[in-house]
């Protein structure tokens, strides 16, 4: 079973997410909360990094913390899935283990 | 000093205070209290203005609706900051290009500044505030 990851912090602050792309392997899971769902936005500068890694790895992000931020999952990057807390639990429960890149 | 000037009490100081948002909102506390500081200011009548630059200008977006996140959604509060005679609120426009936004995407009207402008009005300031 893969590694789930989970990043919290605005790409555009920190480097965590970069850090987090370069480190982990095609076939994970990578879940963006809190700060980190602006990563996943299309209209942001360097989103095409994450769109990228999009291409075999699932990218996931989660919905209460998009909509809080005045945003829709229309304007994420194409192959971003959105999902709530119960999704969150699932995707816990369906991998090995969580790693978070705080 | 150049901002002091005779309030309504005869010898209240006016100062020039510049609060400074850089944080996006609900992630860390720094939004809200920045808020806070805004309206203590304008309590005891100092000429406050807001800066929002990098991912402070996210504060700004429309749309915010926090019900499943458990936290108070404050955007609401920068509307009504006119009542309060805050209305100089500046946006930098690098800032703001870099995340794809245009002034019509925020819930309040700005006056949107490039950073040469906006590091000249810092400049002009009696405290700046950051957060």
């Amino acid at each position: 079973m893969a590694v789930l990851h989970t990043t919290n912090k605005s790409p555009l602050q920190t480097r965590d997410l970069e850090s987090c792309l370069r480190l982990t392997r095609p076939g994970c899971g990578i879940l963006l909360l809190e700060d980190a769902v602006y990563g996943a936005l299309k209209s942001a500068e360097g989103s095409d990094m994450l769109a990228e890694a999009a291409k075999d790895r699932r990218i996931y992000v989660l919905g209460p913390d998009l909509a809080a931020r005045g945003f829709t999952p229309e304007e994420l990057i194409a192959g971003v899935t959105v999902v709530d807390y119960g999704g969150f639990v699932d995707l816990v429960a369906e991998h090995h283990h969580v790693q978070a890149w705080v | 000093m150049s901002g002091t000037q005779a309030g309504e009490g005869g010898n209240s100081k006016v100062k020039r205070f510049m609060i400074v948002n850089r944080k996006a909102p609900y992630g860390t506390i720094y939004a809200l209290e920045a808020l806070e500081v805004v309206l203590i200011g304008a309590a005891f009548d100092q000429d406050v203005s807001l800066v929002f630059a990098d991912d402070g200008v996210y504060q700004l977006k429309k749309g915010q609706q926090t019900k499943d996140i458990g936290q108070k959604n404050f955007s609401p509060t920068y509307r009504a900051l006119g009542d309060y005679d805050v209305e100089k609120l500046y946006v930098e426009r690098e800032s703001l290009q870099a995340r794809g936004l245009a002034p019509e995407d925020l819930l309040v009207p700005v006056r949107v500044l490039g950073s040469t402008e906006l590091s000249v009005l810092m400049e002009e300031q009696d405290v700046v505030l950051s957060f």
